[in-house]
């Protein structure tokens, strides 16, 4: 199949406001004849589920978790980006544009960025109608910061809790959809499997993760929106239970997967402490406004820091290398994350970590207390404030901002960010890569739709701080209502759709019997014992830095790995109760598949561009040395996967990007 | 220095079976491991024993979910104050402890298995008004006409960082859910977008409250000391002065 992005004709200004004046609509009565379903209740399903059954669609959602609100939407610390200009400092739609198609390495979709530039600014509004309380300044109206890779203060925020109250807000759409009966929840529940009849998505298999019960949904479409697969690494900043699985079992029924390779990985989260580490917790990239980051300048300092013979406090300011600052002066400790990530990991390769694993970079604040304390002392009328006067009001100003993230560091790493500085280490964070989507945010599935970190859409080849959760609103709220009632119009007929045809009963099958597999293999390694190894060969030959040859051998040990899992994994328990064992047995069996293909996806792409990193492909004179190097006139392209059986057969399908409102640059942030 | 555990730890077969505390003994606990790390350790000697692995809810295992639970040594998030139970590491227990585990305990959170319990009578609470009556058109006003007071917003998001735990409820003599419902009702009486609703949402959210078999308030206040999220009692004050509004 070719592959068609549907992108409308027109100016590029122009092309959502003409798509949706064209776009056949369902009238309201006919609304209540069609049924949605939505798999996954975070910022991108449950903004599309409380929209849907608003507009009178009949909308079934579904979440692991015991409640819509615990989605991993809402470990979302810094916030959320729109081009509201309120600060008057030369935001635009364009600009946003602009600033997310350099950031993901113009290996975006022009057209779909620009929508979502576009539709940002009506998210604040429409959160604040809802009650999400945004952090205001003192005259009542809404504050902003900065984020990485832009020159403008366009973020909204709530504390360090700007997913969670985003997410409470569209818990809240939800739930007022939820009392009248428009939408019915079911938490608790796994998707399973997709069901097609006649080539159409027309429902799901779920299993009800309490009684263990597989139950069929019907409905005219289905919607994913499950979130990213950062888990295939075992490690990451992900929550527990998230997966690549509902994503998965739509690609093996014929949705194309693109730039599986593309992974965020995070400069600042807390460094791994040992090998009983389930997962890594993020420090909020808001954080680098204020803090610098630095190592010691000399390898004998490193080294008497890892011993714990000096401290780092002990360093006067000609012995620190602000490696950031000093690499990149037009956007210091706030480049783009993937730029971050990769200095971090240079210098630590080189011998200058600070922790026990040489694994680690310190984030200070030092300087900020005392740029702020002498702030506050001016504002409090004191022209000769002490230093202790300093720190103290200092300290106080980094606490209102910081405060809950550095109680967090505090609690897990056991040392007090204000007295000495942070260590921090990258980790996988965010998957750019996902479900293929056209302009419409369908899939290659008709009626099958993708939406939030799970497709591909908005973000090429890196994200921007703050433009997931734009993301996922604007899909949910804005975008999808519309595109699906374009594909629904020719649905008004339909009726009901059974759930007892042979395509409900055929998928049904097979889950269970794959259910049945589980518990009666009689294997003697447990489940997280192949995730922790599957998470080890993507750390260290698909992660930070790529090269063939690394590559070549993952590919070859997955695979192996996976042999060796169906072989070998034991499943304590049965099925029909509780049992998260096999919860977890289903979701780490596609990530077996995923990363293989993850694998091939990188090895395929033989640029450097974004957070994908290729050794062999990076500048080698001038004032770039070093630095990624991308290859536009062999590589400008999304990589779509058809799936064909093993993940290493897998058919390349190459949509070709257009650059015609962006001129193609390389990205500089010097 | 690693520890040498004891755990006593409560399993239950499914919300109709009695349950019972088991006893197991856990060696070499490294202090930087967080409690749910400790328990993956048990769990997988478990499972490598041929048992079957102890049930406990979570998710984010950074304090924001609010899905795991645990009664640690007789409290809710165990003896830490201001985190889950999935922020609380082990430095904070001694060689040779003795860990009492159970689940929250509360009449209206009934056990699923082990240490999984049902809270979904806190989501039935909040469709009964725990929202603002706004549809997502995008035809909303622009979200700066309408100046809210830097003060009343920074109370809003106080009242709105309550993850839905339910370990108010666990720590409640009364089994009491105020603390919970009081945040929601705060954060919206706070705000000038929740005023016109004010009066039917808080008379519906405290029927369902009442009707879901939570108890009442007797001004205690274990609740607060034991939420991970600093909620204040203040929130209950407020609830009360809404109820009483909405019902002359
Ligand atoms: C720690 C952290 C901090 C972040 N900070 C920011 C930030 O400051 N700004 C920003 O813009 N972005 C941030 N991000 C990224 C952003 O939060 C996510 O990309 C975004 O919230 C994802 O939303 P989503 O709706 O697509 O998925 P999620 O919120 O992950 O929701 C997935 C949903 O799918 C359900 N689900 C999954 N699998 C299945 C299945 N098989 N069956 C049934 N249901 C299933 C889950 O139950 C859940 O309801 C952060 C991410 C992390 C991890
Ligand atoms: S009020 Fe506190 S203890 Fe109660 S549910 Fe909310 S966060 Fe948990
Ligand atoms: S697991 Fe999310 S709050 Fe503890």
């Amino acid at each position: 199949m070719a592959l068609d992005s549907k992108v409308p004709q027109g100016p590029i200004a122009d092309k959502w406001t003409n798509y949706k004046n064209h776009i056949d609509l369902v009238n309201p009565a006919n609304k209540r004849n069609i049924d949605v379903i939505v798999v996954g209740t975070g910022l991108a399903g449950g903004s599309a589920a409380a929209t849907l059954a608003e507009l009178g669609y009949n909308v079934k959602a579904f979440a692991y978790q015991d409640s819509p609100r615990r989605a991993h939407s809402i470990a979302a610390q810094g916030g959320i980006n729109a081009a509201k200009n309120y600060q008057g400092d030369g935001d635009s739609t364009y600009r946003l544009f602009y600033d997310t198609v350099k950031g993901g390495d113009y290996r975006a979709r022009e057209a779909n960025v620009y929508r979502l530039a576009e539709v940002s600014a009506n998210i604040i509004d429409q959160c604040v109608a809802q009650g999400v309380p945004f952090a205001r300044d003192y005259g009542g109206l809404l504050d902003n910061r900065s984020f990485g890779g832009v020159l403008v203060s366009r973020t909204f925020y709530a504390k360090g809790q700007t997913g969670q109250q985003l997410l409470l807000g569209a818990y809240s759409a939800m739930n007022r959809q939820i009392g009248r009966g428009k939408i019915q929840m079911y938490n608790r529940h796994e998707m399973m499997d997709v069901v097609l009849v006649d080539g159409k998505a027309r429902g799901i298999i779920t299993r009800n993760l309490v009684t263990g019960e597989v139950e069929r949904h019907s409905a005219h479409a289905v919607v994913i929106a499950s979130g990213g697969y950062g888990n295939v690494f075992f490690l990451s900043t992900n929550a527990m239970g998230s997966n690549v699985s509902a994503s998965w079992k739509i690609h093996k029924k014929g949705a194309y997967f693109a730039n599986p390779c593309y992974t965020q990985i995070h400069p600042t989260c807390i460094p791994v402490s040992g090998d009983h580490q389930s997962k890594l917790t993020l420090m909020s990239e808001s954080l680098r406004n204020d803090g610098r980051i630095w190592v010691p300048a000399k390898l004998e300092d490193a080294q008497a820091i890892r011993e714990g013979k000096k401290k780092p406090t002990d360093l006067s300011e000609d012995e620190r290398d602000y490696y950031l600052e000093r690499r990149y002066p037009a956007f210091g400790n706030l480049v783009p994350r993937d730029v971050a990530s990769r200095a971090a990991k240079e210098r630590c390769d080189a011998g200058f970590g600070v922790n026990a694993t040489g694994e680690a970079v310190y984030l200070d604040f030092a300087d900020a207390i005392k740029r702020y304390g002498r702030e506050q002392a001016l504002i409090h009328g004191d022209h000769n404030p002490s230093a202790e006067k300093i720190d103290k009001l200092g300290k106080e100003v980094v606490k209102a901002k910081y405060g809950n993230l550095f109680q967090m560091y505090d609690k897990i790493v056991d040392e007090n960010p204000y007295e000495t500085p942070m260590m921090i280490y990258p980790a996988v964070h965010y998957t750019m890569g996902g479900t293929w989507v056209d302009y419409n945010l369908m899939t290659t599935i008709p009626g099958c739709y993708c939406i939030g970190e799970a497709n591909f859409s908005d973000h090429g080849a890196n994200r921007l701080g703050a433009s997931a959760l734009m993301q996922g609103l604007a899909d949910g709220y804005f975008v999808l209502p519309y595109t699906i009632g374009d594909y629904l119009s020719d649905d008004i007929r339909t009726g009901k759709i059974p759930t007892d045809l042979p395509e409900f009963e055929e998928a049904e099958k097979s889950v269970k019997e794959q259910i049945n597999f589980f518990v009666n293999n009689n294997g003697t390694k447990s489940v997280d014992h192949f995730h922790k190894r599957l998470g080890k060969i993507m750390w260290n030959k698909v992660g930070m830095a790529r090269n063939a040859q690394g590559l070549t051998e993952a590919m070859a040990e997955i695979k192996a790995l996976r042999e060796e899992f169906w072989k070998d994994v034991k499943v304590p328990g049965s099925a029909d109760t509780y049992n998260e064992e096999l919860a977890k047995a289903g979701r780490v069996a596609d990530f077996l598949e995923l990363g293989e293909l993850f694998a091939k996806d990188a090895l395929v792409r033989e640029e450097s561009c974004g957070g994908h990193f290729r050794e062999e492909s990076a500048e080698t004179e001038g004032p770039q040395k070093g630095e990624a190097k991308r290859d536009d006139v062999n590589f400008a392209f999304v990589s779509a996967w058809e799936y064909t059986g093993e993940p290493a057969d897998a058919i390349l399908h190459k949509e070709q990007l257009e650059f015609n409102d962006i001129e193609l640059k390389t990205r500089s942030y010097k | 220095m690693d520890m040498n555990l004891k755990l006593k730890i409560w399993r239950q077969n499914g919300a109709n079976d009695q349950g019972k505390m088991v006893d197991y003994s856990l060696s070499d606990v490294s202090p930087d491991m967080s409690f749910l790390e400790m328990l993956d350790v048990l769990n997988e000697q478990i499972i490598n024993e041929g048992g079957e692995p102890i049930a406990f809810d979570h998710d984010c295992r950074e304090g924001i979910c609010g899905m795991c639970s645990l009664y640690i040594n007789g409290e809710a998030h165990g003896p830490d104050r201001g985190i889950t139970t999935c922020q609380l590491h082990m430095r904070k227990f001694k060689d040779g402890d003795t860990i009492y585990i159970e689940p929250f305990r509360a009449k209206a959170f009934p056990v699923i298995k082990d240490l999984v319990v049902d809270r979904t009578a806190f989501d039935r609470i909040q469709h009964q008004g725990g929202f603002i009556s706004v549809n997502t058109s995008g035809n909303t006003q622009d979200a700066n006409s309408l100046p809210i007071s830097k003060h009343a917003a920074d109370e809003a998001m106080d009242a709105a960082t309550c993850i839905g735990c339910g370990a108010c409820v666990a720590t409640c003599k009364n089994s009491s859910a105020m603390l919970f419902v009081g945040a929601k009702v705060s954060q919206y009486a706070l705000l000038p977008q929740g005023q016109v609703e004010a009066a039917d949402r808080v008379r519906n959210m405290v029927a369902q409250m009442d009707a879901e078999g939570f108890g009442n308030c007797t001004n205690t206040g274990a609740c607060e000391v034991e939420c991970p999220k600093g909620i204040s009692l203040d929130n209950i004050a407020r609830m009360n002065r809404e109820f009483f509004k909405a019902n002359i």
